[in-house]
Order: structure tokens, then sequence, then C-alpha cells
């Protein structure tokens, strides 16, 4: 999923050219992912690894603070104080998320500021599926179950990554993440087995508009993602694009049984030769209208985060000046003891 | 902003390191932004230790931090591989006394 | 079935309406801290302002469910919090105020009215539970025995921004000052003495607020001292948030907080 942004750009042209010693580097390099070891931040990499990480661990990054924002939306409208509280440690889980996510990225020499530039400026993209409204309640339920379980079919690879920084984030992160989807399926199932006929309608009605949007997190099909062979050679990207869509489609379906909610998907059933579900085609063609900026909210989640920085701009700026001009005191201080002490001329 | 702005008035990068309990060696956990020392210990508090990972928190600026050289690993590291004599497994001791 | 959930109406007495004023202050507190989730100035101080509205949030819930234990009709925390009409909460109005968002017809806050408030708030909330944790009520003093270590916590970090801030360029000092401006007649409230402050001291269930400002204003010069601030002029200004009587932000904050209660009744969430 969060390689989405990489499927989604266009090919790069490699630079053709290399010294020997690079190209002896870079067969030393593949050896070692051949070999299932970790790269950490200070060895040698290709500059096309070193590039495509920058890429995608920012993008996910992006991915987990837009991310907030259609969470945001119902925390002060929740329904009872336990939902309340589970919502906000949630949209607090996921900065948390993309602050570790920041931070393994500067390890590859760029910086947050740089970073969050290139979200604000609109050269970075984010995973395309909070370009979409959060209408109801139930769709913090639904996006729990869903959009935070396709999250993790995609994170639970990616902690076994060959770039360290970026796996040991994706360990923290699984760890935390468990409890987003438990508290979403949990949201849903109360209010499907015991709430009133309008929360099960409520309920339904948000399944229908969020289950294709949830397919599309996994980007497009596997023969129109550019980049996933060298991603998968440099094991960074490890199941492809399908797969883990089939492998969503299979568990969510159990699940859906489950909550007694109807996938809207007349075309879904059980392929018994193929050991998995069928289901319907997806409309691409929607897929790349949200992904190219004209969905839902595209353009008002990047205002309210361009709105977040502008508006912190002060903010930031004073906590420096005053961190400046405690030092100056300091230093000041240091010295007035230090003539203090010496003996009188 | 331009670039070069943004790099004067960002905050600095800090590494955090968390004891998860008394006994235990500080870890490095992770790293965050901070203008001064002491935010940056209550933001590793805040960010670090929501689910009760810690009794005790350093932080230190990313830039104080001197680390040996990933080229000289075969120069630093690879020398102590042959030195198993400092292992205690080296040694072979009657039965008896083999608890050591 | 009724068409939206009516209000529930409280037995009122002297003990309850104590409680209700603190359970309700953290309450509306928590309400309006929650609104930063995600539009934070840095990612990092968007997680501690979220911490922050969490501890609150749980106070209030403490508070909310042994309230309505107390009131003894069966209510929950919930109902509490979500079916009682604007009059019968009782929190400061200061809580009320701006914190971010502009409501229909007022200017919005800050984070530099954000970062005064939650320094005022905890070191009133402080003061408060340090003497709750001898209440003549157990749950009372344990809930305050939790409460403030989490107050401490709030005050030196939202005391550190207030030092940042007021110390820090021209413009924090500036927006600084508006703020305390905006806060300061506010702050009244939190000290006055009425019925309700007496009967708690006088049965030991817990301090009468005017008893709470010598503490409170020697703590919060020390650090305006340091921020480089000083305490607006004394108004004969005094809110009546704590009698019922709200500001015009606090029909707004309720009607957004209780809309899904009173749209399901009967709901179950």
């Amino acid at each position: 999923m969060y390689t989405q942004a990489m499927d989604t750009a266009p090919k790069e042209e490699r630079q053709a050219v290399r010294s020997t010693e690079e190209a002896q580097q870079e067969a030393r390099f593949e050896k070692r992912i051949d070999q299932g070891q970790f790269i950490e931040a200070k060895d040698w990499m290709p500059e096309h690894y070193r590039k495509t990480l920058v890429r995608q661990i920012s993008q996910h990054a992006h991915s987990e603070i837009v991310g907030m924002l259609p969470e945001g939306n119902w925390v002060t409208r929740a329904p009872t104080l336990k939902r309340k509280t589970i919502l906000l440690a949630k949209i607090q889980d996921e900065a948390g998320h993309g602050l570790y996510l920041y931070a393994a990225a500067e390890t590859l020499g760029t910086s947050r500021d740089q970073m969050l530039h290139a979200l604000h400026s609109g050269k970075a993209k984010y995973s395309s599926i909070f370009n979409y409204p959060t209408l109801s309640w139930a769709d913090m339920g639904v996006i729990g179950w869903l959009v935070d379980g396709a999250a993790i079919m995609n994170q639970v690879p990616l902690t076994r990554c060959s770039y360290a920084p970026y796996a040991r984030a994706m360990v923290r992160i699984c760890r935390e993440e468990s409890f987003h989807q438990r508290q979403g399926f949990d949201a849903l199932l109360v209010m499907m087995q015991t709430g009133t006929d309008a929360q099960r309608a409520m309920v339904q009605e948000s399944v229908n508009r969020w289950w294709w949007p949830s397919l599309m997190m996994f980007g497009p099909p596997d023969g129109e993602s550019t980049h996933s062979a060298q991603s998968a050679r440099w094991g960074i990207k490890r199941i492809s694009n399908d797969d883990l869509r089939q492998k969503f489609v299979d568990a969510t379906v159990a699940q859906a049984k489950v909550l007694g909610v109807t996938v809207p998907d007349p075309l879904l059933q059980w392929n018994e030769s193929r050991g998995h579900h069928d289901f319907g085609p997806i409309d691409w063609d929607e897929f790349w209208r949200v992904v190219g900026g004209h969905g839902p909210c595209n353009k008002e989640r990047l205002a309210a985060r361009v709105k977040a920085w502008e508006d912190g701009a002060w903010v930031r700026d004073a906590a420096m000046a005053h961190a400046a001009k405690e030092r100056e005191r300091e230093l000041a201080s240091e010295l007035a003891s230090e003539l203090a002490m010496e003996p009188a001329a | 902003m331009s670039e070069s702005a943004t790099a004067q008035t960002e905050w600095p990068l800090w590494e955090v390191f968390v004891r998860a309990k008394a006994g235990l060696d500080h870890k490095h956990c992770g790293s965050l932004h901070a203008a001064d020392a002491k935010m940056a210990i209550q933001l590793a508090r805040e960010v670090y230790t929501r689910r009760q990972e810690g009794t005790s928190l350093w932080v230190v600026r990313s830039s104080d931090i001197t680390a040996s050289d990933p080229a000289d690993k075969d120069m630093y590291f690879d020398p102590m591989a042959d030195k198993v004599y400092r292992h205690p497994t080296f040694y072979v001791l009657p039965a008896a006394v083999d608890h050591m | 079935m009724n068409a939206t959930a009516e209000s529930i109406r409280l037995n009122f007495t002297p003990t309850l309406q104590y409680v209700l004023r603190i359970g309700d202050t953290c309450l509306i507190h928590a309400q309006r801290l929650a609104e930063w989730c995600g539009h934070g100035p840095a990612l990092e101080e968007d997680i501690a302002l979220t911490n922050m509205a969490l501890d609150l949030l749980g106070q209030a819930r403490a508070l909310l469910a042994h309230a309505a234990q107390l009131e003894g009709q069966g209510f929950d925390e919930d109902q509490l919090a979500f079916l009682r009409d604007e009059r019968e909460y009782f929190n400061l109005t200061l809580v009320e105020l701006p914190m971010r968002r502009s409501s229909a017809h007022s200017p919005g806050g800050d984070f530099a009215d954000t970062v005064l408030r939650n320094f005022l708030l905890a070191s009133w909330l402080k003061a408060l539970w340090t003497q709750l944790s001898a209440s003549t009520d157990s749950e009372l003093a344990g809930i305050a025995g939790k409460a403030v270590k989490e107050a401490r916590y709030h005050q030196q970090h939202a005391g550190d921004w207030v030092v940042r801030l007021g110390d820090g360029t021209a413009e924090s000092a500036g927006r600084m000052r508006t703020a305390l401006e905006r806060a300061a007649p506010y702050t009244a409230e939190c000290f006055l003495r009425d019925g309700i402050d007496s009967a708690a001291q006088a049965s030991g269930l817990g301090p009468a607020r005017d008893s709470l400002q010598a503490v409170w204003t020697s703590e919060v010069n020390a650090v305006l001292a340091r921020a480089q601030l000083s305490w607006p002029g004394a108004t004969p200004f005094v809110s009546t948030g704590t009698l019922g009587c709200h500001s015009e932000h606090m029909g707004f904050i309720l009607a957004e907080m209780q809309s899904l209660q009173r749209q399901h009744p009967g709901g179950r969430w």
C-alpha cells in the first residue's frame, strides 16, 4: 500500500554509466541483500536504493500524518467517553508512526522539514485512501476494520525490509497497530449486534462507501506497477499488490460474515478451484483520479496540513529563539563565574 | 519558505534512549525533533513511553554522536572474532566446577 | 421511540454539584484540547497535547462515574456527559473559550491561548487535587491521588511553553500578552467561595476554591516572571459557568459533543 506511490510514479532512467569500483560495490551490496543481511544507515548503498527508500518511507510517513485528519474529524463528536478516548489514542499512535518513519527516512540524508516541504508543495504523495470523507460515526469503525486491516497486511512484510531503520520502525508500528484494527471491529460489532436499526443501517452504508477504496489501497494491478520488480529485488517490497489484495479479500469476507454486513460486490464469491474469493472489477478510473489529485478530499487534506504547518511557524520560531537566548545566558554566566574566579591582577 | 531558511529554524534532531526498568541498560529507541534539551526530554516521554515502556530517559543531540565508520568494520571488529579465549565457553572444565 | 434523546434531569445536592464542577471542567477542557489532534505546530507537540487531553478525559470519566453514583438515579458517565441541558453543566467558563477553532461569531484562539490555559488550569487542578487527596470521600481521594501526578506534569510542560513563548520572539510575546488579556478575567471564578464550597469544606469533601488562590498565584507569578509577562490589571468581571450560566461558546461545544447521543436514542456504541 505504501508502495502505491512507487507503483504510480513514472519510470526513472537509471544511471547507465558507472565506474568499475561502483559496479563492484553494487555487486557486493546485491550479495548482502541476497544473503538477507540488513543495510544500516552509513553502509554503502546504490543511489537508486537510497532514493527509492527516501521516497517510500517519507510517503509512508505522510500517509500516517494525513491519515489523522479523516478520523480527527469525529473526535469531538464521539458518542461515548470510552470511544472518544480510544479514537484519540489511535490517532495519536498515527502521529507517532509518522514520526518514527520520518526519523527512519532522516537516516538516509534528508530532513523532516524537507520532507514536509515536499508534501505541502504537492510533490510528495500519500496513500489515496485518506482522500475520502468521513461522513458518519460508523466510518470510524470501518476505517479501523478495513483501512487498518489493509495497512497491517502491508506492514508485516516490511518488518523484514532490507533497510534496517525502516524495518525497526515497522516492528514498533506493528506492535501498536493491532489495537487499531481490533477497536474498529469491536465498535462495529457492538452496533451491529446490539445497536438500533438506524445504527445498523449506518454501518452498512459506511461499508458500501469504503469497500472499493480499501481494495484500491493495494495499488494498481501487478502488471501496471512501475517499480515493483526493483523494489522486490532489493527486499523493500516482498509481496505483490495483487497477492496482498487477494489475501485481504479472503480474510475480510469472513469478518464481514461475523459482523453481519454485506460486501457491496455482487460478483464476490468463493472459487473452489482457486481456493480464493473471486471479486468484481475495480474502477481504476476512480483510482487514478484520486491519485491524480481529484478525489473528494485531496485539496482539503493538503490544505489542512499546510495550514497547521503555517499556523505553527511562529511557535516553532519562538522555541528556537528562546533556546538561543538560554544558550547565550548560560555562556554569559559561565564567563562571569570564570572571571570571578581569576586571581586579582 | 526557502530551503536554507528552513534549515536555520528547523528544530534539531535528538536521539532517545529509554531504560525500560531498574536494572536494565538504556536502549536506543528512536529520534525526535525538539528546540532544546528540556523539551526533548518531555517529548521523548510523550512519544516513546506511552505504553509504560520506561523508567528513565536520555536524550542526546544527534550531532553529538560519534559513530564508527562502517568502512572500517573489518579493521575494528573482525580481530575480535578470533580472540575466543575471552568467552567462557572456550574453557572446558570438569563437570564438578562447570557451573562457574 | 423518541426521534431524539431527551435530556436527563439530575437531583442536585451540594455534594453532587461540587463534584460536577470539577468533572465538567475536566470534560470541557479535554473536549477543547482534542481539537488540536492532527493540527499541532509540530508532530511531537501534537502527541503531547493529545496525551494531556487523554489525561483530562480520564479524570472526567472517573469524576462523572462517581457523580452518577452519588446522584442515585442510576445514570452512567455517558448519560451525564452527553444528555444534560447546558444549564446543568458546572464547569469553569475559562475552559469554554476558543483554543484553536473559531466559533460562528467570535475569533478563534491560538497556541498561546492553549498553553496559557493549560498552565493556568493545571496549576489550579494541582492545588485542588493535592487537597482532595485528603477527602473524606475515599473515591474522590483516590481519583485525586492519581490525577495530581498528571497535573504536575501538565503544569511543567505548559509552564515551559509559557516561558518559551513569552521570552521567544516579539510575535510570540505579543500573542502571549493577548492570551493573558483574554484569559485573566475568567480566573476570578476559580477562587470564589459560595455555599457549595463552604459545605464541601465543612464536611471534609474538599477545599473551598478560595483556599487554592495563594499557592496558585505564587506559582503562576513565578512562571510569568520567567516568561517576561505580567498579569493584566484586575477587573470586576466574574464568570458564572460554575452556576450553570455559560458563555456563548458552550452551546456550540455541547451541540457538537452531544450530537450522536441525541440523534440515536437507545443507541449502543
